[in-house]
């Protein structure tokens, strides 16, 4: 029998073939390969919090290694001499080690914590580019609630997460907590005792978040950005206004190669940029601030940005206790106030926001193309008081470090914030509106009498007048109306090509710079012929 | 297949079999079915030109910085001395030199990679039609047709007991579910009246010592006047986060303000708290049950550096500023037969953060 060649060749080809026999995937793949997606750079800011996840998968599972979730007694006796012979938590004693005793714990723990930071930062970033531009209009109201969601979840994960090591600030953050839940009103003293089994802090409530930080939270985190990305991918990514763009079609390029080769591109360098965060910048120290005790805390005992906000409005809150004489009496703390009613509105309020604005507009139509902040000028208003809001209570949970660094009384920060936040948010509203309309009448100029030019000529009259580059050709009054299409109005000469572009390379240049683009009924710009020193007209010597 | 598919005007479905065809040809064939246009396809470098190759061995760089970025990661991690060492040890270095190359390692792949997709891919502009709102309207009237059907089917409104019986079933089975959660989970928090009882209270009629960190009781000479020091009760454990309602401040007022704090403890009900110019006041915070640990000596205040609520001890403990509203709880002490400190009696009040049943 004569032995047949081995065709290298038609390997590739009798795979893909035994493949689709098998699973029909031609189809359905080429579908994915032309998928057309719209390119800009606000749109990568929500692949930064999924990089951040990712990192934050990769290295939490490293972590899980080493470290020990119990609350069991243990006297340290690791390399850290300072707290050798201390009593202190199996839990603590194991992140000691992680950063002491594991070679690369420390730059793993390190890179964890700071991609957290930055995963909740991207997802703010990203929720705000969103509500801006008005990207949660129908038909993305679920992935918006979706986003909402997920933010909370985050702060979840980030606060069961930093809870784990059992340190001193860690402990004053869960002692702060079951504080929080037993405010509410009615079921609070069980719902805490539930959750810590008995009095706070007890002997499990580290088991029971470490299991929350690395299942539950994780899994319904998984769940959520799974969802909001298939929503993402069935609903098409929204898109600026533009030549060619309409609410029917999506305009970009198709998902493969160059469009998953730079989003691939972009998650090394946000890696590598959490590598560097974490080798290069100390994050949590808590070897210098010892084991969990109840009665030792420090000044500037700060939580995680994203909590900020809730210390903040805790600090505010005025001492309002509210006394129900029913029976022996009954109370319901001022701190019920800042931390579980004030987030329950916030909840509410973001996750609401979609239907309300549509109801108040009683726009119920599909939008895919986005709208400029400035051409909704209450959504925006809205917009920047909360902003004003958020960053006032997120300042205010730093308040004493603020009056510490800047000799300002402690009491008058205090007062600032109560007062700044009633006051700014409603003036930042009023601010960005008028900055919202000045910035769409001077676009509606420009198309009416063009680009300012920074030519002023005198008129035989005296008069000076600024010349204009009209957009397009005027009629014989000199005007040029073009419709605003809710998209960016050239407002410099360059971006009329006036200028050349620039020569590619870096010390020499690489090619002939090509000539000035000419645009459509002007004239190209040419140099001048010949230039001369510009000088006082003496002779040097 | 896809060829019932709605083509553009003008051009027709093409014979993807067709040897003439060009690659690009059967890809824009495959784009059309999928209803995309591509409108714009332009190469970015002329193939072959200085542009081209200088791009290149860009890209050819970043990729061998992260080898060469890599490889010290990898030297470094196996050869720098990495374990502590009190002082200005070398394993200082260890974690930020592996950050270093490490995300120099990443950057480089990122960029090279970005740089290669950027600025060597063709530029394209394609058009996809969305297809919103495309499902057509009978196949809306189909498809609740359908599932309206699947309901008459199962009969459920002709046979009302199926589905009330069902329910009936249902709902037991959820209450199962959640049985053992909420039941496992339950712990009363007024068991042995824990709310209200620390490591203060008198165990066999015998009143409890107050102790230090290391547990050695504390005689009245031991604080000078304006002294404070932070006091637990002196039992198993007392000293640790068992008893994490029980650390108490106990303070050395001086004269004046001793006399002035007694008559205000007078009127709150807590005359005879005090031993002499002493006073101990709870160091949990009775906002969020921070240890209210920073005491103004000169003005007798006590501030929580978690909220900044101050509580003016000479007024009893009274808060004067910041969100807590409810005065620090006194405990009542005195000096035994030895000479050492003791409580009179546990608290006489909750301890601690505020919760809805505080009688």
């Amino acid at each position: 029998m004569k032995r047949r060649k081995f065709d290298m060749a038609a390997v590739p080809g009798n795979t893909a073939r035994a493949v689709d026999d098998r699973f029909q995937v031609a189809t359905p793949l080429r579908r994915l390969l032309n998928k057309v997606f719209p390119d800009h750079w606000s749109f990568l800011l929500g692949e930064i919090a999924l990089f951040s996840f990712i990192v934050l998968l990769l290295t939490g599972v490293f972590l899980t290694f080493f470290f020990e979730p119990t609350m069991t007694e243990v006297i340290y006796n690791g390399s850290y001499a300072p707290l050798r012979g201390t009593p202190m938590s199996a839990a603590y004693a194991s992140t000691l080690d992680i950063s002491f005793d594991v070679r690369g714990g420390l730059i793993m723990r390190q890179m964890h914590h700071w991609a957290a930071l930055l995963f909740m930062a991207a997802i703010v970033v990203h929720m705000l580019r969103v509500f801006f531009t008005g990207a949660f209009r129908k038909p993305r109201e679920t992935n918006w609630i979706i986003g909402s969601l997920l933010f909370w979840v985050g702060f979840l994960a980030g606060f069961t997460g930093y809870s784990l090591p059992d340190d001193g600030l860690s402990g004053t953050g869960l002692r702060i907590a079951s504080a929080i839940i037993l405010s509410i009103p009615v079921i609070g003293t069980w719902v805490s005792a539930a959750v810590f089994n008995g009095e706070f802090p007890g002997t499990i409530i580290i088991s029971r978040f470490y299991i929350a930080h690395v299942l539950l939270v994780p899994g319904l985190l998984v769940a959520l950005i799974s969802a909001h990305l298939g929503l993402v991918f069935k609903q098409k990514h929204t898109q600026w206004p533009g030549p060619g763009r309409t609410n029917a079609n999506v305009v970009g390029e198709r998902m493969f190669p160059r469009y998953a080769i730079k989003q691939g591109g972009f998650f090394m360098v946000v890696f590598g940029v959490i590598a560097l965060l974490g080798g290069l910048f100390q994050i949590n120290p808590l070897w210098l601030f010892g084991p969990y005790e109840a009665w030792v805390v420090s000044a500037a005992s700060q939580p995680d940005w994203y909590v900020m906000f809730l210390d903040g409005s805790t600090r505010l809150m005025p001492d309002w206790e509210i006394h129900l004489p029913i029976g022996d009496g009954y109370v319901i703390p001022p701190l019920f106030w800042p931390t579980v009613v004030l987030p329950g509105i916030l909840v509410g309020l973001s996750l609401f926001y979609p239907f309300l604005e549509a109801r108040y507009l009683k726009d119920y139509r599909s939008h895919n193309l986005l709208q400029r902040p400035r051409d909704v000028p209450f959504r925006t208003g809205l917009g920047a008081m909360a902003v004003t809001f958020y960053v006032i209570l997120t300042l205010t949970g730093a308040n004493d470090v603020i009056a510490d660094k800047f000799h300002i009384s402690l009491n008058a920060m205090t007062w600032a914030g109560r007062i700044g936040l009633l006051l700014l948010p409603p003036l930042a509203y009023y601010v960005t509106y008028r900055i919202c309309l000045g910035l769409q009448q001077h676009d509606r100029e420009v198309l009416a009498h063009g680009v300012e030019t920074g030519i002023i000529r005198r008129m035989p009259d005296g008069r000076f007048v600024e010349v204009h580059q009209p957009l397009t050709t005027p009629d014989e009054h000199g005007h040029a109306e073009l419709p605003y299409v809710g998209w960016v109005v050239p407002k410099k000469m360059n971006r009329l090509g006036a200028l050349g572009p620039a020569v590619r390379g870096f010390f020499f240049p690489i090619e002939k710079p090509a000539e000035a683009p000419v645009s459509p009924g002007h004239p190209p710009v040419e140099p001048r012929p010949e230039r001369e020193e510009v000088g006082s007209g003496e002779t040097r010597r | 297949m896809h060829t019932g598919q709605p083509t553009r005007p003008g051009q027709e479905p093409i014979d993807v079999n067709d040897p003439g065809l060009s690659r690009f040809d059967i890809v824009r064939e495959g784009a059309r079915r999928d209803d995309i246009e591509i409108v714009h396809y332009e190469e970015q470098v002329v193939p072959g030109s200085r542009a081209e190759r200088r791009l290149v061995r860009t890209v050819a760089g970043f990729f061998l910085i992260t080898g060469l970025a890599a490889t010290a990661f990898l030297a470094i991690y196996i050869w720098w001395p990495w374990e502590y060492q009190p002082g200005r040890g070398g394993d200082k270095m260890f974690t930020p030199l592996l950050g270093a190359t490490l995300g120099i390692a990443l950057l480089g792949v990122g960029f090279g990679i970005l740089t290669w997709g950027k600025k060597l891919l063709p530029k394209e502009v394609s058009i996809q039609d969305r297809h919103e709102g495309a499902v057509p309207a009978e196949d809306r009237v189909i498809t609740s047709q359908t599932m309206l059907y699947m309901a008459d089917e199962l009969g459920v409104r002709r046979r009302p007991l199926l589905g009330m019986s069902l329910l009936a079933g249902l709902v037991p089975v959820g209450a199962v579910a959640a049985a053992p959660l909420v039941g496992g989970l339950i712990s009363d928090p007024h068991k042995n009246n824990q709310m209200m009882t620390t490591g203060f209270a008198p165990q066999d009629g015998r009143k409890i010592r107050l102790v230090r960190e290391d547990g050695r009781p504390i005689r009245p000479a031991d604080i000078s006047a304006g002294g404070q020091i932070t006091v637990f009760p002196g039992i198993e454990h007392g000293v640790s986060n068992r008893h994490a309602d029980s650390p108490t401040l106990l303070i050395h007022l001086r004269d004046a303000d001793a006399e002035e704090s007694r008559r205000n403890n007078e009127r709150q009900g807590h005359g005879g708290y005090m031993w002499g110019n002493f006073a101990a006041y709870s160091k949990v915070c009775t906002h969020a049950g921070c240890p209210a640990s920073l005491y103004e000596q000169q003005t007798n205040r006590l501030l929580c550096p978690c909220h900044q609520s101050q509580f003016l001890i000479t007024d009893n403990a009274k808060p004067i500023f910041g969100p807590a509203s409810r005065r620090l709880p006194q405990l009542p002490i005195e000096v035994d037969a030895e000479g050492y400190f003791v409580a009179k009696s546990d608290y006489t009040e909750a301890v601690g953060p505020d919760f809805w049943e505080r009688p």
